[in-house]
């Protein structure tokens, strides 16, 4: 029985029991499709339905919004979902591919949303048949996000909304958006309202979604375009004006700071998914003893291993900061290893990844399309990947803002 | 697999006990006072002196500290090694100069010897009487079977201990040293004939240090020859946890007092910590912290219910803590500008602190190298 097991409630006990067993009758397999490195970069429509066929079932089976009352399609447990995540995590099952409606728009329209708004969308969001985007970020909107040009006005019982949403995830796939806006010029962040808006509904009609291609050559994100685009007030979220507190909501879950604990699921591995885990360095200590360099391995060079052990003490460290986060006398301040989350965990991907192709050496010049790739080019790959979240849900150099002036009560930078 | 709790075995009594530590040293022992105690002779050539408050170490062997990690049955109180890490935070916050560290230490060693003159070497550290470990070579090697103190054929000992911390402030001084069977632990008195201490000029304000000379000196021993190293060996988790602890206290130090510099000194109309050259560096030292106070809590959760663990998790906690040392010294010099420069800035007590604890029981690189034989295998 490892710690965790010791540790959890009658009800947890009982559930964990049940996804144990769930899980061993019910694991998908070998995906009959390829499946890329995580959800953000789905592409094909066939790897996508793969997918939500496994969502579907396991929140059919009650492993996904278990902590979500039953009025909304959840559970009605209480800090039960982290015992699905981490079943789900040792039974090695493919990841959710709904990430963004069930990490960000799930506990904004839970937290925010009219009870009859919450019945009608939260049930398909959890259970993957409804696929979900966000629209924050515009041309003139990363950073300093507050800077929203899309604008909403009220005609009627109706918004108007008009605008230009870049690096919109998902997009291609999406049935409903989150979607921050302006609805007031005259105020930065208190002229700012929140929606949740029907796009794929709404297609050539108001809605335009186009492609745009990453660095790595995967579409996956998106630019999305408003002109006069319809929607019923009944899906505004809290006040007019409000929508930066909203927002708060959205991004606090995002970065893993949130009340209610994201389903995850995952593990698989290369050879069972054709997908890596790039957050375990031990994963990094099989690549340096396969690779030979000057009639040794790379397991064998003194800097190699030092760098590898670096990262792995970092790796170790966030896994004892989440244990000490818990531990109210050991935090010197309540929000403090909290903020950390997004920091280090997307540094700490970001250095494993790039560690592992200098490990590789010339080899790692070969990319996916290249047959004598080392593990099928998935490190480079995931090295240019990792750009992705230090960039996305505020820069690192925003949460480094943040923690500056929220937990160390340096002067704001703006 | 062995067990840890999820909290690190840091409960109620183990908050009091640091709760009460942290009122002690806020009371007594502001950075000012510590400056004002072992700071007022800068010059770079001065006599070698200990200086510390004797009346504070009195009063904290009254509040019981020296017996938080020495057993019940041996005259303690038996609280687990976080208690002992818990304190040890507190004492490197406040750059505090005592021999309790140094103590600890030697409970530990003292923990794993299995004799009646260990246990009664516990009793008197319950009662207060400041011991230390002289464990090592002129060459400085962590290894715990690498002496240059040998044991003549009628007990006694001969030769030289080095780098041995707080020598002045303490009452006796567990040895090791080697004989045709192996290394043995000796308790010696540090006021016994034959016991010449030599103290080290140092660099770091708040601590002692010597090289001990033994010719003949009369020795109790604690752990026969063969089961000395062992013992430190078993010791060493515990004592790179303590370590760690107190450059996770220092390094809060640094960097609360310079966030502090930062919202009040002004440049370019606006206070340097409005600036992201400044912001960011210090967030990153904050980074470092928390990941070394983690680590170090967890090793010493280790070392109390996961002994197999403990050493490949102390090696993560001595490596990430010796290198957050030297950064969140060198940031709060440099962000203190011209002023962080000159000894009249308190900052460089806690500089020169850090920069002992980083090779104190061995620096980041030495433990990575180790943490890399244990999991990767010894390298071609």
């Amino acid at each position: 029985m490892s710690d965790a097991e010791k540790k959890d409630t009658p009800e947890q006990a009982e559930f964990r029991a049940y996804c144990q067993d769930w899980l061993s009758k019910n694991h998908p397999g070998k995906p009959t499709v390829k499946i890329p490195q995580g959800a953000l970069e789905l592409s094909d429509p066939a790897a996508l339905e793969w997918l939500k066929k496994w969502q579907k079932a396991s929140y059919d089976a009650g492993l996904i919004g278990c902590d979500y009352p039953k009025e909304v399609g959840g559970g009605g447990m209480t800090n039960c979902q982290v015992i699905a995540n981490a079943e789900m995590q040792k039974a090695k099952t493919p990841y959710l591919p709904n990430i963004i409606g069930m990490g960000m728009a799930a506990p904004t329209v839970f937290f925010h949303g009219q009870d009859e708004v919450k019945a009608e969308l939260l049930p398909k969001l959890l259970s993957g048949e409804h696929m979900w985007c966000q629209g924050f970020s515009e041309p003139g909107a990363g950073s300093d996000l507050a800077n929203q040009q899309t604008f909403a006005e009220l005609k009627g019982d109706k918004w108007i909304i008009n605008g230009h949403k870049v690096w919109t995830s998902l997009a291609h796939f999406a049935d409903w958006m989150i979607l921050l806006c302006r609805t007031d010029k005259g105020e930065k962040y208190n002229g700012l309202s929140y929606f949740v808006v029907p796009i794929k509904s709404a297609l050539g009609k108001g809605v335009t979604v186009r492609p745009l291609i990453k660095l790595t050559g995967e579409t996956g994100f998106n630019e999305v375009l408003f002109e006069d685009f319809e929607v019923d007030d009944r899906y505004r979220l809290d006040e007019v004006g409000n929508g930066w507190a909203v927002a708060m909501t959205t991004l606090s879950h995002e970065r893993g700071a949130g009340p209610l604990v994201t389903p995850a699921s995952g593990g698989m591995s290369v050879e069972e998914g054709e997908s890596l885990s790039t957050s375990n360095a031990m994963a990094l200590v099989d690549l340096a003893k396969k690779q030979k360099r000057s009639g040794k391995t790379a397991a064998d060079d003194a800097v190699i291993r030092d760098e590898i052990m670096q990262l792995m003490i970092r790796r170790e460290s966030m896994v004892q900061n989440g244990r000490r986060a818990a531990v109210s006398s050991l935090v010197e301040h309540p929000a403090r290893i909290a903020l950390q989350s997004k920091l280090v965990a997307t540094e700490l991907n970001q250095d494993m990844a790039e560690l592992a192709y200098h490990i590789e050496g010339m080899a790692s010049s070969l990319y996916v399309n290249d047959d004598n790739a080392p593990a099928g080019g998935q490190w480079p790959l995931a090295y240019m990947n990792s750009f992705g979240v230090t960039i996305a849900a505020g820069a690192n150099e925003v949460q480094r803002n943040i923690l500056g002036e929220r937990v160390l009560g340096l002067p704001k930078s703006k | 697999m062995s067990i840890q709790p999820k909290n690190f075995g840091f409960g109620e009594d183990e908050t009091m006990l640091r709760d009460s530590a942290r009122k002690f040293f806020s009371d007594n022992c502001s950075a000012d006072k510590i400056h004002n105690l072992v700071a007022t002779d800068p010059n770079i050539h001065r006599s070698i002196d200990c200086v510390w408050d004797k009346n504070l170490w009195q009063q904290i062997v009254e509040l019981g500290w020296t017996a938080v990690c020495v057993s019940e049955s041996a005259g303690g109180i038996g609280m687990p090694a976080v208690a002992a890490v818990a304190l040890a935070e507190e004492v490197g916050k406040a750059a505090f100069p005592s021999p309790l560290l140094s103590t600890f230490n030697a409970t530990f060693v003292l923990n794993h010897c299995q004799s009646e003159a260990a246990t009664a070497a516990l009793g008197e550290i319950a009662e207060g009487k400041a011991t230390t470990l002289a464990i090592t070579n002129q060459e400085g090697s962590w290894d715990a079977s690498a002496t240059d103190v040998s044991v003549n054929n009628d007990g006694s000992l001969s030769g030289t201990a080095y780098f041995v911390q707080d020598a002045k402030k303490v009452a006796q001084l567990v040895v090791s040293a080697a004989s045709d069977k192996g290394v043995g632990l000796y308790l010696v008195d540090t006021t016994a004939g034959g016991v010449q201490m030599v103290a080290d000029g140092i660099i770091d304000l708040t601590r002692d240090q010597a090289h001990i000379e033994f010719s003949n000196a009369s020795a109790i021993e604690l752990a026969a020859p063969g089961t000395g190293n062992l013992a430190i060996d078993q010791a060493m988790p515990a004592i790179l946890s303590i370590v760690s602890a107190d450059m996770v206290g220092a390094g809060e130090w640094l960097l609360q007092t310079t966030v502090e510099y930062a919202k009040t000194r002004v440049q370019f109309d606006r206070p340097l910590g409005f600036f992201q050259a400044v912001k960011h560096p210090l967030v990153n030292v904050m980074l470092d912290i928390d990941r070394s106070k983690s680590l170090a809590y967890n090793a010493a959760c280790a070392y109390d219910t996961d002994p197999d663990n403990a050493l490949r998790l102390a090696h993560m906690a001595k490596s990430q803590a010796g290198d957050m040392a030297v950064f969140s010294a060198s940031r709060a010099v440099q962000f203190h500008g011209g002023i962080g420069f000159t000894w009249e800035c308190f900052v460089h007590l806690f500089f020169k602190r850090q920069m002992h604890n980083q090779v104190l029981f061995g620096d980041a690189k030495y433990h990575r190298a180790l943490l890399a034989d244990m999991v990767m295998g010894a390298a071609a």
